[in-house]
């Protein structure tokens, strides 16, 4: 009784605590917006946390009007980077958690030491190789590079799905006839839905906020916005409350669906940690 | 039909019940599904590291391709190098302040959330945001808040320290003198990444029975002793792994400073350097050792980790 009343004591200041935290996490996203709905005449850095006047999009509207090509090449980008990598992320995730394969751990070790190499260490003969394919500055030659740096952590989330699928279901599957296609297409695929929602997200939101790759094998016309935000912000001529606001575009993406999935995100960034 | 797919858990390959044996169709079909796989990382990650290793043992300072053998010269004038040392004690002091940061951060926000106070789903979710976010986002929001003009022409955070009455706490940030400017750059990584951190230790918490807490209550242990000594003793292997993710995420740091530093040397690193060196002057040789150097600083946290992982997977 007596723990249960000092529980209820702390209450507030636990309560003012998490509040606290909150707003040190929200801060950012409060100046951006406000920032952002600000109109011309009202944007002085003086002024940052002073709320606007009414609401107004002219800041949106020219920071648009900058990124809008750039936003587009990310979506080219990164739709057909996160299918292709959870298509082959599924396929290598059956493998290894399903057949017997000689060496598949320590194969299995070797494809996942790929995800934590820091790409300086690739990267010169990346942009080499990619040049003598002719696909540097394409952003085919990006979806590539996304897709084949991703089969380490695609694979891995797949596996550590598919360990859960019990084997008994496979041989169930495999009693009435079923091969590695049939296991796989009428079996496993059916059962992975949450697991490729996770990679999807995952393969999304990483190639989407990537920035190494896409400055060193793009160029001006196929800058993903990324790279291009980062040159708005680092130009002269272009205002900070619309440098402000084109930082927002650029993170509605990912974060909307953070907003709308962020369950499955976080599950994307477990398996990074190797924690299933 | 002689093959039988491994059952779960039971993956080790030294398993004596199948003796060598002929691999099936089927497992033909296994086989050539990850051929693809594993052959492009032979290339992309193994062949292109030891090409990087070549270049960096040459002479290739130009625009021209120049292989011819250098030993470890690019090393040495590494070693010699003056915007190197200042990356290296960048690095250094990012590392551990980025470390404590957020393993503090990160344990008292899973603390609170494991309170069961009403709205936790949405703090938590407010906690996490920023890792969804791109680091070139964050520098951009950043560089604004942390702006470091004083008098009237003061902004950003030490705007609203003066309007709240905190002066004292106004400062130049990251443009504070060597070497503790890198220290600021530390503030928006911890943003964005301490909500890891927070969701580590939070599924670590959660997995620990109530059985135990109840077990402790009843031998007369408040809260605080509950903490201290029975559950973040369990959270120990949790507080590794975070060390070892996020540790390889600073030494790599990179987006976030290009953002937030703009060519300021002072707030230099080596992926920054690396960059910088390669694309921007040509001298690949330099940057090829660069990036060697960093590839072995990874290793040397990863490596231990990926065979502790995967033989403790094994044990299971």
């Amino acid at each position: 009784m007596k723990a249960r009343s000092a529980r209820r004591a702390t209450r507030p200041i636990l309560y003012g605590l998490m509040i606290g935290m909150a707003v040190f996490y929200l801060l950012p996203v409060y100046v951006l917006l406000i920032t952002g709905l600000k109109s011309f005449a009202e944007v002085d850095l003086q002024r940052m946390w002073a709320l606007p006047t009414g609401i107004h999009f002219e800041n949106f509207a020219l920071a648009y009007e900058k990124l809008a090509p750039h936003l587009w090449n990310s979506m080219r980008l990164v739709i057909p980077a996160a299918l292709i990598s959870s298509m082959i992320g599924s396929l290598n995730g059956y493998v290894f958690s399903k057949w017997k394969i000689r060496y598949s751990n320590l194969i299995f070790a070797l494809l996942l030491f790929g995800m934590f190499i820091p790409y300086q260490a690739v990267i010169i003969p990346l942009v080499l190789f990619m040049e003598r394919l002719g696909l540097r500055g394409s952003i085919t030659g990006l979806i590539l590079v996304h897709v084949v740096y991703g089969i380490a952590i695609t694979s891995l989330i797949f596996r550590n799905y598919y360990a859960g699928v019990p084997t008994e279901v496979l041989e169930a599957g495999r009693m009435d006839g079923a091969g590695f296609w049939g296991l796989y297409r009428y079996v496993v695929f059916p059962l992975s839905i949450p697991a490729f929602v996770v990679v999807l997200i995952w393969q999304f939101t990483q190639a989407y906020n990537d920035f190494l790759f896409a400055v060193v094998l793009t160029g001006n016309r196929t800058w993903p916005v990324t790279v291009a935000l980062n040159n708005l912000a680092g130009s002269q001529i272009v205002q900070w409350n619309v440098q402000m606001a084109g930082a927002l575009l650029t993170a509605l993406p990912t974060l909307l669906v953070y907003i709308l999935l962020g369950r499955y995100f976080l599950r994307g960034l477990m398996a990074g940690a190797l924690k299933g | 039909m002689t093959a039988i797919p491994a059952a779960a858990g039971t993956r080790s390959t030294t398993g004596p019940a199948h003796p060598a044996r002929r691999p099936s169709r089927d497992q033909w079909t296994a086989i050539a599904v990850v051929l693809p796989s594993i052959i492009a990382t032979a290339i992309f990650v193994y062949g292109f590291i030891g090409w990087t290793l070549r270049v960096s043992l040459s002479n290739w300072t130009g625009l021209l391709p120049d292989y011819s053998f250098a030993g470890l010269r690019q090393y040495l004038d590494l070693a010699r190098d003056a915007r190197f040392a200042i990356d290296i004690r960048n690095t250094g002091i990012f590392t551990v302040l980025f470390l404590t940061s957020c393993l503090a951060i990160g344990l008292f926000l899973a603390i609170l959330l494991d309170q069961r106070l009403r709205g936790e789903n949405l703090f938590r979710s407010i906690f996490l945001f920023p890792m969804a976010i791109s680091f070139i986002v964050t520098g951009v929001a950043w560089r604004w808040l942390m702006n470091a003009a004083t008098g009237s022409r003061i902004s950003g955070l030490n705007l609203l320290f003066h309007q709240l009455g905190l002066d004292p706490l106004i400062n130049e940030w990251h443009l504070t003198d060597p070497p503790w400017g890198i220290a600021f750059i530390v503030l928006p990584a911890v943003w964005q990444m301490s909500g890891f951190t927070m969701a580590l230790y939070l599924g670590g918490l959660r997995a620990i029975s109530d059985d135990l807490r109840e077990a402790a209550r009843v031998d007369g242990a408040n809260e605080f002793q509950t903490y201290r000594y029975i559950l973040l003793p369990l959270l120990r292997p949790i507080t590794l792994s975070a060390v070892i993710i996020l540790g390889h995420i600073s030494l790599k740091i990179f987006d976030l400073i290009v953002a937030i530093s703009q060519n300021n040397i002072a707030l230099d690193v080596p992926a920054v350097y690396m960059w910088r060196t390669t694309f921007d002057g040509n001298n690949y040789g330099k940057g090829a050792a660069i990036g060697i150097l960093m590839l072995i600083t990874v290793a040397v946290l990863i490596v231990p980790y990926l065979v502790y992982s995967m033989r403790s997977e094994a044990e299971l």
